[in-house]
């Protein structure tokens, strides 16, 4: 039986990988990669206490995150394609039009 | 049944949501731009009516199985938000055809938004605080970019959704953490626990600087001015108003609600948040000379005095921050309206400063109803701005925050200048070329005078709302003064 601080901890570390890398990394795409992760991250963390505590608001809350973050996904997507089209490139370092 | 009862408490989102629907699909079927505005006007109008009958009539309570509330904040947040979306869509519709990208796709989304933005500001439980926050933002990334040959709108967008995601990241942990904490996601039973511990306060600073990002207090506020300045300017009013307004209501209910017990130990980490919104947005915005940045650095300084009321922590400072978001959308709507007016006139980088030199004879109302929102933005008496700053340090002295009064105070007395300086150039400098303004729309200008009337009214009897606002909070957890 793995307890309830491992899975919190891989959560913990995955959500801290996650912003990171939203931190550091050019790339818009893989940008929203980490996003993803971040959310994923918090999915096992949710997950782990409703099973912990027997409670299933918590895996429905699952069900919400994973559409938001599919709808965001969709946006964010949009978003790049239409930056491309604008800029020929996803760095978003390069994207600097706007300062101050 | 209890559904349909529900749903008729819940009927100016209900109506929104349904809205969306038909104009989205009214726009599939290739309905002309013309049809489809009169469809979202008059389901907005519907809904505004439904939202005003229900500020005056409705009793508070808690519907669909507790997880949204009716009547009292609910009906209040509800109201600002049909308001402030309402005459958005009337100024978006002409700035769109003025800048020649006129989007029917921009109704739908407005709609959606709205609807996320109700289901925020009513939200009794953290799960639908997640849902209503996400529909409304993914809208928003959108709206920012509707603009898609702009390089200025696509660029906002863009960074208006990395960093909206990024919270949303720390949004959802926040939830999580309390989840684990509490064992609950209802925001009365998260109130009702009192131990403390790592993972309950882990939650709770998540929870606020996920929600400082999305009503942008510094250190957060990065993005406010750059996605304010690319955006189109009516839906830069939006965001700021009524998106500003269904944050600030969520944060206030889940302040209220689940967090009754530490609102005192909160006090100084919002005294030092307001401090710093308050001198940095007021000190960056006197030196922009693109008219639409410094109404976007104006809106973080005026976020700064909003985290005043929150420090105070009581049921006056909470109060005193609701009658702050129902003036600011008066007058902001407005002072954009004006702003886009003069921007659809020229091309879409006409927001300088100069440019505005002598403009205010030209068409002599625009002037003065600008100069009216500008006052009202400033604090100037006899307007809303001036009452709802009054009300929002009166609750701070209350609550013996005198120094941070005393820092916003001056604070916004500085800001005198960068609104002064506006009207300056409007009135005092001579044009360099001769501008011709076409003339406005009577719809347009009827709006604008309309939210000036309204900006004029609740400066000088702002009292019989006042007293209903505080009545929400009548069952409220928190020590209460009389108003």
């Amino acid at each position: 039986m793995i307890g309830l601080e491992l899975y919190l901890g891989v959560s913990a570390v995955l959500f801290v990988i996650g912003v990171l890398g939203v931190l550091i990394r050019k790339n818009a795409i893989v940008v929203f990669m980490c996003v993803e992760l971040m959310l994923s991250a918090v999915n096992i963390s949710l997950v782990a206490f409703s099973a912990s505590m027997g409670d299933v608001h918590g895996m429905i809350l699952v069900f919400f995150v994973l559409c938001v973050a599919a709808a965001e996904a969709c946006v964010g997507l949009a978003i790049v394609i239409a930056i491309y089209r604008n800029n020929i490139t996803a760095d978003i370092s390069k994207i600097n039009l706007l300062r101050w | 049944m209890e559904i349909i009862n529900d749903l008729l408490l819940f009927l100016p989102a209900t109506i929104v949501a349904i809205g969306g629907l038909t104009v989205m699909m009214l726009d599939g079927y290739k309905a002309r731009s013309r049809t489809i505005y009169t469809t979202t006007m008059v389901f907005l109008g519907i809904a505004l009516g439904v939202a005003s009958w229900d500020l005056l009539m409705q009793a508070p309570e808690l519907i669909f199985s507790d997880m949204a509330g009716a009547g009292g904040t609910a009906a209040f947040g509800t109201f600002i938000v049909v308001f402030g979306t309402f005459f958005t869509v009337i100024l978006t519709h002409d700035y769109l055809i003025g800048v020649k990208h006129n989007f029917p796709q921009v109704y739908p989304l407005l709609m959606f938004c709205t609807f996320g933005m109700i289901v925020l500001a009513t939200a009794n439980d953290l799960v639908t605080v997640f849902v209503g926050l996400e529909t409304m933002s993914v809208c928003l990334y959108a709206l920012a970019g509707i603009i898609r040959d702009k390089r200025l709108g696509v660029e906002s967008a863009l960074k208006y959704f990395v960093m909206g995601a990024f919270s949303t990241g720390f949004f959802l942990y926040g939830i999580t953490l309390l989840y684990g904490a509490t064992g609950s996601t209802s925001l009365p039973e998260i109130g009702a626990y009192t131990d403390g511990g790592l993972i309950y306060w882990g939650g709770v600073s998540l929870l606020l600087v996920a929600f400082m990002f999305k009503v942008s207090a510094v250190p957060f506020h990065m993005w406010t001015p750059d996605v304010y300045t690319g955006s189109p300017t009516t839906i830069t009013a939006y965001m700021s108003t009524a998106g500003k307004t269904a944050s600030f209501v969520a944060l206030v209910l889940i302040l209220d609600r689940a967090m009754p017990f530490i609102a005192t130990e909160l006090t100084a980490t919002f005294s030092i948040i307001a401090l710093l919104t308050m001198i940095l947005g007021n000190a960056v915005a006197m030196v922009q000379d693109n008219v639409k940045r410094m109404l976007a650095y104006s809106s973080i300084a005026h976020v700064g005095y909003l985290f005043v009321g929150l420090a105070a922590g009581s049921v006056a400072g909470y109060s005193a921050v609701l009658f702050y978001l129902l003036a600011y959308t008066f007058m902001n709507v407005g002072a954009f309206g004006v702003v886009a007016y003069y921007e659809k006139n020229h091309d879409v980088h006409f927001n300088n400063v100069e440019s505005y030199a002598g403009l205010g004879y030209q068409r002599p109302i625009m002037g003065v109803l600008l100069s009216i929102f500008l006052f009202s933005l400033a604090g100037i008496p006899i307007s809303a701005g001036f009452n709802a700053k009054y009300l929002v340090f009166s609750a701070g002295i209350e609550a013996g925050l005198v120094s941070l009064v005393v820092v916003g105070v001056l604070a916004s007395a500085a800001s005198a200048y960068y609104y002064l300086r506006v009207m300056v150039y409007l009135y005092f400098r001579e044009g360099k070329e001769s501008v011709s303004l076409i003339e406005p729309k009577k719809v347009y200008s009827f709006s604008l005078v309309f939210l000036a009337l309204l900006t004029l009214y609740f400066g000088v009897v702002p009292g019989g709302v006042t007293e209903m606002i505080y009545g929400y909070f009548s069952d409220s957890m928190l020590t209460a003064t009389a108003p």
